[in-house]
């Protein structure tokens, strides 16, 4: 039921609207939600939306859906798959006592995996609001989610890497010279995931073909994924096409999803069509999902939420198709919605927290463009604080410069600096393939082979003379 | 003790950088970027903020485009509802609206303009550097195109735009009774690419229109795509969306169509020197 929130400060009386108003004026500050007008116009009028909110019950957020449940399919699912057992522990808990429960020495890794089904994206979103970035660091490190295909990501004390070898026309040679880079630099065992230039069934079959090729002529314990719309990765799959991991781009709207041209039962479709391959040999988890706050507003598709929400809204969607891998894209999408560093670093954290929290196996495009405030210095902050955090992955790419989709991640460089400084390895099964051929020279202490590895060396001797472009 | 070792280990595969312009074979010191690898992508970050922020020498382009092509009157000087950078960047609905002043003065000029076939915008957006460098060579380029095609080719007055984004021509080719207009904008720089000049072409333009209706040249700068062949390529999609009186997605598909029979990527090849046996 839809009711009002009141309080007053000293002389002056605030009142929200609305439970959307009141989470959209109590996120810290970011210019997305400017843009949508759903700000708290003084500083003061937020920090009062966050004492409003650290009052409410968390059963506020079953009774009162933020988008009807009648208008939004996301919605639904997050009602129809509410486990009121799971939620039995806290159901008496506002949103207030959540965060000190959340930080508490009773809220351990077990007890964190015993209440997910019971929380809603809702109430992960609101919890988050009223979060320092090290309560959504030490929480977020608590929480515990593994998957695996042909490896598995995301235990304890491992941090894996997404190789992303894009190339701006798709050439076969120059997109396996960015793998070779990147595999000698131990980068891959999340994905080998390739963001086609030319987005089409015949193009996406001919790179599932050519990372196929690699994975198994080197014996590679990962998966690989050409990401390209779900509908043509399921034509690719009726093709025959060595499909490992269906890809998608998810929001928290059903009309997100709708703009971007998909809903609930076509990710459904997908699953059971990759599963029924069998091609995964320690885990079944084929699904990989991107997300990022503010993809809601863009698609005009927003409901009057704030960012935010909306992104842990899309993690309801992910955890629902029993992904192996999910990321968000944090500052890909500009400064419109992530103005600068600090902006994008909180970010970071927040979906970082929400989707852990939510029992999805999040991993982050810690990334930035050239119109936003940020640099390779805030690109160390949030790697390292995700680092610290538990982040299941983050990207890996040469010298940090996608030259297909111009933006700027984490490197290959990037990955070693984080899994040295705090002592992270990659996925075990790949971990051990690094040892076999002698990419590393020691494991425990991150050292590469000063030499180039026997086998590699071997296929640089089948190098063309001349530039070849295929396209 | 010293030690005879290179402290920065080269990667021998850096020659594989023939094949791509990804940032390959880098080198290391320790797990770290070796200290010229470094400056090399400091000083690209650089030159693509720069591009960024560096105001449009809007009096020194309106003067070099007068004196080019011999125009009666100087270019006019128009302005968005963004005031300044910072907001341009938060805002892009301000980037899409000319301000009050500038629609006034618009209005003004265009009072007794009779319909023309083509309204050229030239906006600052997200790079002035490819605006001041770019938009002259291209638009000679494309003025070329005119004068050997056998069809009239009458001009709006050119207009420049400060703190604006595409769809701000929408606005101004209507107020200019023009058939079509083309917005030459800076696009948002890459890294290596700050020079980047974005072309989009809007039939019937009309304020409120979606992207759907724009046809897009991309990269357009003398490391990227020449001037001769964007403009070439621009006066086709041009006549194309006279003849049809449409542009967009609609003229899109049919040009693309035309293309796809030399598609490498339906040919299939995967051949690469990593799994060459």
């Amino acid at each position: 039921m839809a009711q009002s929130f009141h309080s007053t400060v000293g002389s002056r009386h605030y009142r929200f609207k609305s439970l959307a108003e009141l989470m959209a004026k109590a996120t810290p500050a970011r210019s997305g939600d400017r843009l949508a007008g759903v700000i708290a116009e003084t500083a003061e009028e937020r920090v009062v939306a966050q004492m409003v909110l650290a009052d409410l019950p968390l059963t506020t957020f079953l009774n009162d859906a933020l988008i009807p449940y009648e208008q939004d399919e996301i919605t639904r699912l997050i009602i129809d798959d509410h486990n009121a057992k799971a939620f039995a522990p806290i159901r008496h808990l506002t949103v207030g006592d959540f965060r000190n429960w959340l930080l508490s020495d009773q809220a351990t890794s077990e007890a964190l995996t015993a209440v997910r089904p019971g929380i809603t994206p809702e109430m992960a979103a609101a919890v988050s609001k009223l979060m320092r970035n090290q309560d959504l660091i030490l929480v977020g490190k608590k929480c515990r989610v593994t998957t695996a295909f042909r490896n598995t990501i995301g235990l304890p004390g491992r941090l894996s890497t997404r190789l992303q070898p894009n190339h701006p026309t798709d050439d076969v040679t120059g997109i396996a010279a960015s793998i070779l880079d990147g595999l000698l630099y131990g980068s891959g065992d999340a994905v080998i995931g390739i963001n086609p230039a030319t987005d089409n069934v015949a193009q996406s079959v001919k790179l599932m073909r050519l990372m196929d090729d690699v994975i198994q002529k080197y014996q590679i314990p990962t998966q690989s994924c050409v990401l390209t719309h779900v509908t043509n990765t399921l034509e690719a799959i009726e093709q025959g096409a060595p499909v490992d991991l269906v890809f998608q781009s998810i929001g928290g709207t059903e009309a997100t999803n709708r703009s971007f041209g998909f809903d609930l039962s076509t990710l459904a479709e997908a699953e059971a069509a990759a599963q029924s391959l069998n091609r995964g040999t320690v885990g079944r988890n084929v699904m990989y999902f991107e997300t990022g706050q503010g993809s809601a507003l863009s698609a005009d598709a927003h409901h009057g939420l704030d960012q935010q929400t909306c992104e842990a809204r899309a993690y309801a969607v992910a955890r629902k198709f029993n992904p192996l891998l999910v990321n968000t894209v944090v500052g890909f999408i500009g400064p419109e919605y992530l103005f600068d560093g600090k902006e994008i670093t909180r970010a970071g954290l927040e979906d970082h927290f929400c989707a852990k929290l939510l029992g999805v196996p999040m991993g982050c495009d810690v990334c930035y463009t050239n119109h936003a405030e940020a640099d390779q210095n805030d690109m160390d902050n949030l790697l390292t604080l995700l680092g610290v955090a538990g982040c299941n992955f983050v990207m890996g790419i040469p010298g940090s410069d996608d030259i297909m989709l111009n933006y700027q991640t984490t490197s290959f460089h990037d990955a070693l600096y984080a899994r040295r400084v705090l002592g992270l390895k990659a996925a075990p099964e790949f971990e051990r393939w690094l040892a076999e051929m002698q990419i590393f020279q020691d494991m425990e202490t991150h050292r590469l082979n000063d030499q180039l590895p026997a086998a590699f060396a071997n296929s640089l001797r089948h190098l063309p003379k001349e530039p070849r472009h295929d396209v | 003790m010293t030690s005879s070792k290179p402290i920065v280990v080269e990667n021998s595969w850096e020659r594989l950088r023939a094949f791509t312009d990804a940032r390959i074979g880098l080198g290391r010191a320790g797990v770290s970027l070796p200290t010229r690898k470094l400056l090399e992508f400091q000083l690209a970050h650089a030159q693509a903020q720069d591009a960024v922020h560096c105001p449009l020498e809007v009096d020194t382009l309106a003067r070099e485009l007068q004196e080019t092509f011999a125009l009666k009157e100087t270019p006019l000087r128009l302005h968005s509802q963004a005031e300044d950078r910072a907001m341009y960047l938060q805002r892009p609905d301000f980037g899409r609206r000319l301000n009050d002043d500038s629609r006034e003065r618009l209005h003004a000029a265009a009072a007794s303009q009779s319909r023309v076939a083509l309204a050229v915008v030239v906006v600052d957006g997200l790079s002035a550097l490819a605006v001041q460098q770019n938009s002259l060579p291209f638009l000679k380029a494309l003025y070329q195109q005119f004068e050997q095609d056998a069809a009239e080719w009458p001009l709006a007055p050119l207009t420049i735009v400060e703190q604006g984004r595409v769809a701000i021509g929408d606005e101004i080719g209507a107020l200019l009774n023009a058939e079509a207009v083309l917005v030459m904008i800076g696009e948002r720089p890459g890294l290596g690419s700050p020079d980047s000049l974005g072309l989009y072409m809007t039939w019937a333009p009309e304020p409120g229109l979606k992207d759907d209706r724009r046809n897009c040249i991309s990269n357009v700068r003398p490391a990227g795509l020449q001037m001769d062949e964007a403009a070439r390529r621009l006066f086709l999609l041009l006549k194309e969306a006279r003849q049809q009186k449409l542009s967009g997605v609609k003229l899109k598909d049919r040009s693309e169509d035309n293309v796809l029979e030399g598609d490498a990527a339906t040919t299939g090849s995967t051949q690469n020197f990593l799994v060459d046996d």
